[in-house]
């Protein structure tokens, strides 16, 4: 009987799941909301990113790129790769206003993730997450109300499945869970580290540098704080009644941490997208502001919008296979950053499966790596000096992060093996300090590097840190 | 649901009482720390707060500012410029009788220049790193068929930046060292008729001394207060451009010009050529001593004209009142001997380096360098680190 009854519970939780999947619907003004602003926000960056120059330095002039493993034939186009940015900033527009949506979501994916791919100096959590994004955003019909397709076709969908609405909530949850979870661990929390190194040098912030920023209690609450905010954020998000203060939980925090930190677009990118969460009443509200806004302006020009708009109550049907592309999507999403498990060693320190896991602002690493080519058969040998190969930045992020060092071994041998040398060696001398602890050797200087090959596998020739880290 | 509205009242008391102690601190805060702040040479006993063993929550910036300016660069820059004033009179005299004698006395005079020099080649910021200063004063190999060519051309504009390796210093050693075999040869190349070398002299001097007087006027009419004011912890702020380039003069200027790139450390033969000074030969190794020397009390903060009684604020300090510990053992003082190391394996060296860099005796260069590789690290990992001061401005977004 009892076993009988736990299979009929089990059926009526996967039907449950089947209903929820293919009959639960919502108000589809939420996705039309998250499109716009996604839209305007992913152009202003990109902009934002051109004005700053950093087409050029950080794409353009770098002689050589620390590509991704895997991903070692992307380059960047010289000159071209404006062209490459103009189509990114373009496509952004277009779906910000939904104009053939499905197009220019997927080459605003490609073209943002191909970028992001050229070098890995570059490498920031939050890019990442906008490649999540918009990689979801292709399998969902964002543009099937209040959007130029839907004006054009003149179908607009009231309605769209609920997971499709539920989807970009589930990211965003597994972004801030993640991040949360990440800082559970006796650096963050029972040292306070970085925050103990990183707040007091923030002395020159008005009001709060001098006095706050200085405080160890402060470096121990604002760590706690951040932890909890990162784990308990995507659930106060979640319940209706926790939800506004949540809401302006997260304007702080992200606008808070801007202050402090030169992180860019990020604060503002996790500030839309959390506003998903509101309830369908509030997109609503957006969009007939934003419709008072564009009536006002083309009645400037006495020019008015023909409302042939056929508003169509079923919602909108969604193509065959996006389901189960975003079902494999959200399963690789949920076990990708726990695959740091799978190495021995300190995580931190050898940083094998510390990207793509949303360990955002975790530690303090600074390195210094010194690279000598050596004959092996005469042991004559030179040092090389980074900056004839590598930009400033390019420098600083090698210095401490053993896949960097392996490939410009690689890059330096080849090039000096062009020039005629043989019998090629390549070693680094490295040390490295973590978190406030005095630097120590980093690499075994004995290991010909030029003779390692890049791979999934743990690193054998890092010397494992001299100390213990507890937690995840 | 009971439980997260329970932390989320423990989260906006926590917000809110951040919000009331911001508040009320706020007058402080604009208060400027500095007891110094009016005394142009501040009381070296008043840095109370890097001895005091209780711990105080600032470390009084504006005074390592004051400090560094007022007791290190603005002094070392006077005694440059008087220096440099010397041999351009010597010059003259020279040029008026130009006897052995008065050779001898332009190259003494440039000799103490050469090495008052190596006291301010460090302080790369306002108008010195506006107008190349370190490069056109001090870059060598000098460019010698540059130098031949600009005498012939008889071109006394050497504001192209082709022309920084063919003035300066290096120019000016090899215009008295180097332009003969002996010192007769040299002699008559300046006495021969129609002789253009005297001239360039003169060109290669009075730019010396012109690019001196931008620099330190400037630092004398306004640069000096806009200095000891940029506490800030940013790309542009006096703290930060003056730490690295403390550091980038140690690991280059320093480190590799003077030792690593003529040991052919980064090209794996030994380039003789390379050598500070190197038509006169016999002071490579008294520069470097002037250059760690002066390295080594801006770190621990010893005035320029001072004994060691003299010392004021400065790395040594701000590491200390950080609590920087390497091993269990201070950084600073880990830093400073290492210095002394530095001096100790730099004082074996032959005067001449060039004499030093044959195969038979290179090893002590080499052995040299690896020691004053090691402070590189202290510097530029660990202090930096301790300071939170980002190595050479890199503008781009974080994490």
């Amino acid at each position: 009987m009892l076993s009988l009854e736990i299979l009929h519970n089990k059926q009526s939780t996967i039907s449950k799941i089947k209903t929820y999947l293919k009959n639960n619907t919502a108000d589809s003004a939420p996705l039309a909301v998250f499109r716009i602003f996604f839209g305007i926000l992913m152009f202003i960056s990109i902009v934002r990113f051109w004005l700053n120059g950093w087409i050029k330095t950080l794409y353009i002039d770098p002689e050589f790129h620390f590509t991704y493993y895997g991903f070692g034939w992307i380059t960047d186009f010289g000159e071209y790769t404006y062209i490459l940015f103009f189509i990114c900033g373009l496509s952004s527009l277009m779906i910000s206003l939904g104009y053939k949506y499905r197009v220019s979501i997927i080459i605003f994916f490609l073209s943002f993730t191909y970028i992001e791919l050229i070098d890995k100096t570059t490498y920031l959590n939050h890019y990442y997450f906008v490649s999540s994004i918009s990689f979801l955003m292709c399998f969902l019909p964002l543009n099937c109300y209040y959007s130029l397709d839907s004006y054009f076709s003149k179908k607009s969908y009231k309605k769209a499945n609920k997971w499709t609405i539920d989807s970009i909530k589930l990211m965003l949850c597994i972004v801030y869970f993640y991040a949360g979870f990440a800082k559970i661990n006796s650096e963050w929390l029972l040292k306070a580290m970085p925050l103990s190194i990183w707040l007091p040098s923030k002395y020159d912030i008005p009001l709060i540098g001098q006095n706050l920023m200085q405080e160890q209690w402060v470096h121990y609450f604002m760590s706690w704080g951040g932890m909890f905010y990162d784990l308990l954020i995507p659930f106060l998000l979640i319940y209706k009644r926790t939800r506004i203060l949540a809401f302006a939980l997260v304007v702080f925090f992200h606008l808070f941490t801007k202050i402090l930190f030169p992180i860019g677009m990020f604060p503002y990118i996790m500030i839309v997208a959390s506003s998903i969460f509101f309830e369908s009443k509030i997109h609503q509200n957006i969009l007939n502001k934003i419709s008072d806004i564009i009536n006002y302006l083309t009645s400037l020009f006495s020019y008015e919008l023909i409302k042939t708009v056929k508003l169509i109550s079923n919602p909108i049907k969604n193509k065959q296979h996006s389901l189960t592309i975003v079902i494999i999507f959200f399963i690789f999403q949920i076990l990708f950053p726990l695959r740091y498990s799978m190495y021995p060693g300190e995580l931190f320190w050898n940083e094998e499966g510390y990207r793509f896991s949303w360990r955002v602002m975790l530690i303090e690493k600074r390195g210094y790596s010194n690279f000598k080519i050596v004959d092996s058969i005469t042991k004559k040998y030179f040092y090389v000096q980074n900056d004839d190969f590598l930009t400033s930045y390019q420098e600083k992020q090698m210095s401490f992060q053993p896949d960097f060092i392996l490939q410009y071994a690689h890059y330096l041998g080849n090039h000096f093996k062009s020039q005629g040398h043989e019998n090629l060696q390549v070693f680094v001398d490295s040390h490295v300090a973590l978190n406030g602890r005095s630097s120590s050797k980093f690499i075994n200087s004995e290991v010909d590097l030029y003779k390692q090959k890049e791979s999934f596998k743990h690193k054998t020739w890092i010397i494992p840190f001299n100390d213990e880290i507890k937690g995840f | 649901m009971r439980k997260t509205i329970f932390i989320l009242l423990l989260f906006t008391i926590y917000f809110s009482c951040s919000t009331d102690e911001i508040n009320e601190s706020e007058p402080v805060s604009l208060e400027p720390v500095s007891p110094n702040t009016n005394s142009s040479t501040p009381d070296p006993n008043s840095n109370s707060s890097s001895n005091n063993s209780s711990t105080p929550t600032s470390f009084d910036r504006e005074a390592m500012l004051i400090f560094w300016a007022d007791s290190i660069i603005v002094p070392a820059q006077n005694k440059f410029k008087n220096d440099l004033l010397s041999l351009s009179s010597s010059i003259s005299s020279f040029s008026s009788n130009k006897s052995q004698v008065s050779l001898d006395l332009v190259r003494e005079k440039w000799f103490d220049a050469y090495k008052s020099w190596q006291h301010i080649e460090m302080f790369n910021v306002g108008k010195a790193e506006e107008i190349n200063y370190g490069v056109r004063m001090n870059v060598y190999p000098v460019d010698t068929d540059r130098v031949e060519s600009n005498i012939s051309n008889s071109d006394s504009d050497i504001e192209n930046p082709n022309d920084y390796s063919a003035q300066g210093f290096p120019a000016i050693d090899y215009l008295l060292y180097g332009i003969g075999s002996n010192d007769s040869e040299i002699l008559d190349k300046y006495t021969s008729e129609n002789s253009k070398y005297l001239e360039y002299l003169l060109v290669v001097s009075s730019k010396m001394v012109e690019l001196t007087d931008t620099v330190i006027s400037d630092w004398n009419s306004s640069y000096r207060d806009t200095f000891v004011t940029s506490v800030d912890n940013t790309a542009t702020s006096s703290i930060n451009k003056l730490t690295n380039d403390f550091i980038y003069y140690y690991e280059k200027g320093f480190r590799a010009n003077k030792i690593g790139i003529p040991a052919g450390v980064f090209s794996g033969s030994t380039l003789l050529d390379r050598v500070e000074a190197y038509y006169r030969r016999d002071i490579s190794k008294v520069l470097a001593i002037e250059a760690i020397n002066s390295v080594s009390d801006f770190f621990n903060g010893i005035s320029y004209n001072g004994d060691s009684s003299s010392e004021g604020i400065s790395f040594k300090n701000y590491i200390e009142f950080l609590e920087t510990t390497k091993n269990d053992f201070p950084l600073g003082q880990l830093i400073i001997d290492q210095f002394e190391s530095v001096k100790i394996s730099i004082n074996n060296l032959n005067d001449d380096f060039t004499i030093q860099l044959q195969p038979e005796n290179k090893l002590d260069m080499l052995i040299t360098y690896d020691i004053i590789q090691v402070a590189v690290v202290l510097l530029k990992v660990d202090m930096l680190q301790a300071l939170n001061i980002n190595v050479d401005y890199i503008d781009a977004d974080g994490d």
